[in-house]
């Protein structure tokens, strides 16, 4: 791939447990009106809100390809279970290509095209290279990945695309503890699926006051937004071909269409910036991780 | 001698733990190389080759085995450093190496297949499957389990992949699926996966502050304690968080893990070998935990009951739990 090659825009998989209705009515707006080409549906959080999704699941992906976008469905990044395992082998047996988040997937996934999720990890030409020879078509790269990293991975690697999570909170880890039920004081058994009442996540903050990370069950994100505008150009230069906005709790087909203006030469990446400012309210943006420095770090590019 | 009730692997920073552990009755060491190829890559700890080499002849000698972990991740463009860590504990004559990054698993299968290898738990695999891939593409003898797993899952895992599993049994309760948490490297720009080091000494400060004092990674504060108070270091998962106007130990409390007292269930589930966590411990820590676990586990191959064990002063803070091995903890 190189820096002329089209430049997709892509929707990660929704990490927050929204209700089905909520969940339809964005899909559908996406569906309608996002400028964006491939999307990813599917829990990577937590098993126990899966439910909540299936019920609109085959409307959404009909709607969405009737757009002409392309779904990929996004599986659980910690798989514990054996009905967890189960959910995976019943994708990995369907039409659509799917995005294994936990090595399980790979497993699950032997003998087809699939992608490497962001959550396993694919540091290096050597962990690159073992999952193209297993069917890889697609790498997403983990959030903490430098630049310079990102550019001998997936610089002059034409065997498959590369992916990079351009907007939105970046997911630190995940755990089997749920700590949303925590600052509830619940347990994960006992949760009554309390997640679902923060759309955007639940802030926690340092004991001396800085917002500094965002809970969403299982989950840890960051806290401010990952914005990558002004390196989108550096980015595909290195190879890099897809455009992960990941959903947040705002009018993502505004956000969708500022990047795909940046990205088709129409916006420079400041005037983007200053509008995406407008759509995201106080949240501070970050870019640390790909600059090398600390995660939750800003640098103008 | 009674058979092995559970094989008991020690951790060995130094070279003088190591002769600890050997002498306190550890069946297993394990050690690493003294750079970013492992993941407890602070000052003042781990092996070079000479010492490895010295350090498994002392082990070999009291029939103790030797297990090098290089379970880190290596950054694009310089995996040659965990090439050379791994060719040089085959050298040195390692029983196994300890690994988890896709590609230098499969560097360890191309290069030196008879090098036996275990999976780190940095490898964060945590269900059949993942252990069956593991196990058939790189030949991995023993998956070391997540700390996120019920003895009933763990007993599971034991009977569907039909492979040696090595749980932890002593240390910190890590609350994070490892190998993939990011949280370190958010607050510091230092990876713990790429690096080998989770909250750099480095990046720590204690600040006081209006009589109390506060303790920082990075330019955030994780926690504060009052005059007089031990300050706890600062990890970002066992800091105190505000959510909904309330500060507490939003991921774990500083609590240490400690199943001396669940030995038979860990046995019942199927477990091989048993993991005492603390390559960044004191030799006389290594002693006392090394030496009551021995104890224990002799008096139950002998079918006897064991000895009290008053290893609660060692755990963190003081406390301890049984952590995800009992299901209430999630």
């Amino acid at each position: 791939m190189n820096a002329h090659s089209p430049a997709r825009l892509t929707l990660g998989p929704l990490l927050f447990h929204w209700s089905a209705r909520k969940r339809r009515d964005f899909y559908l707006r996406i569906a309608d009106e996002a400028p964006i080409d491939t999307v990813y549906l599917g829990e990577v959080v937590c098993s126990k809100r899966d439910s909540e999704f299936a019920g609109v699941r085959v409307e959404v992906i009909e709607r969405l390809r009737a757009a002409g976008k392309e779904v990929v469905l996004s599986t659980l990044a910690l798989v514990t279970t054996p009905a967890e395992v189960e959910a995976i082998r019943a994708v990995a047996g369907g039409d659509l290509l799917v995005e294994a988040n936990d090595v399980a997937g790979v497993q699950l996934l032997a003998g087809r095209p699939f992608v490497v999720g962001p959550y396993i990890n694919v540091f290096n030409e050597g962990a690159r290279d073992f999952l193209l020879g297993r069917g890889a078509v697609r790498i997403v790269l983990p959030v903490e990945m430098p630049a310079k990293s990102i550019a001998v991975v997936a610089g002059g690697d034409a065997r498959a695309e590369y992916e990079v999570q351009v907007f939105g909170r970046q997911p630190l880890s995940v755990a089997m503890r749920c700590y949303h039920a925590r600052a509830h004081d619940r347990t994960k058994d006992h949760c009554q699926l309390v997640c679902g009442l923060d759309a955007d996540g639940l802030t926690a903050r340092t004991i001396d006051g800085s917002d500094i990370l965002t809970i969403n069950g299982t989950q840890t994100l960051t806290h401010g937004h990952a914005v990558l505008l002004a390196e989108l150009e550096s980015l595909r230069a290195a190879g890099v071909r897809h455009f992960r906005l990941s959903p947040q709790d705002l009018d993502m087909v505004a956000v969708a269409g500022l990047y795909r203006e940046v990205l088709d030469g129409r916006c420079a990446p400041d005037a983007a910036l200053a509008a995406l400012r407008a759509l995201t309210g106080e949240v501070p943006f970050i870019n640390g991780f790909l600059h090398g420095r600390e995660g939750l770090a800003w640098t103008n590019a | 001698m009674s058979p092995r009730y559970l094989e008991l692997v020690c951790p060995a920073g130094t070279p003088a733990a190591l002769h600890a552990a050997v002498d306190a009755g550890a069946d297993t060491v394990y050690c690493g190389f003294r750079d970013c190829t492992n993941a407890r890559n602070y000052p003042g700890l781990n092996f070079d080759a000479d010492e490895l080499r010295e350090g498994i002849a002392y082990a070999h000698g009291r029939g103790c085995h030797v297990l090098v972990a290089v379970n880190t991740f290596p950054p694009a463009g310089n995996q040659a450093p965990w090439h050379r860590a791994i060719d040089t504990a085959a050298d040195a004559g390692a029983d196994a190496v300890i690994l988890a990054d896709l590609g230098v698993l499969d560097y360890a299968t191309r290069r030196h297949p008879g090098l036996r290898r275990h999976l780190s738990v940095q490898a964060s695999a945590a269900n059949a499957p993942s252990i069956a891939f593991y196990r058939d593409h790189f030949g991995v003898k023993r998956v070391v389990l997540p700390r996120v797993l019920s003895v009933e899952e763990v007993a599971e895992l034991v009977a569907a992949t039909g492979i040696e599993t090595e749980v932890f049994a002593f240390g910190s309760v890590g609350p994070m699926s490892e190998g993939r948490c990011f949280l370190s490297s958010y607050l510091t720009g230092l990876s713990p996966t790429s690096e080998g080091a989770c909250a750099p000494a480095s990046h720590v400060s204690y600040v006081e502050q209006d009589g109390r004092m506060l303790s920082r990674l990075g330019g955030t504060t994780l926690n504060c304690f009052g005059r007089g108070e031990p300050a706890a270091y600062p990890t970002p998962c066992k800091g105190r968080y505000v959510t909904h106007g309330r500060a507490s130990y939003l991921f774990e409390e500083p609590i240490g893990l400690n199943a001396i007292k669940i030995l038979p269930e860990l046995k019942a589930a199927g477990v091989t070998a048993l993991k005492i966590e603390g390559r960044q411990r004191s030799r006389a820590y290594v002693t006392q935990v090394v030496g009551d676990f021995r104890k224990a586990l002799d008096a139950l191959a002998r079918g006897t009951t064991p000895p009290a064990s008053g290893l609660k002063g060692e755990t963190e803070g003081g406390r301890e739990t049984f952590g995800a091995y009992h299901r209430g903890w999630r």
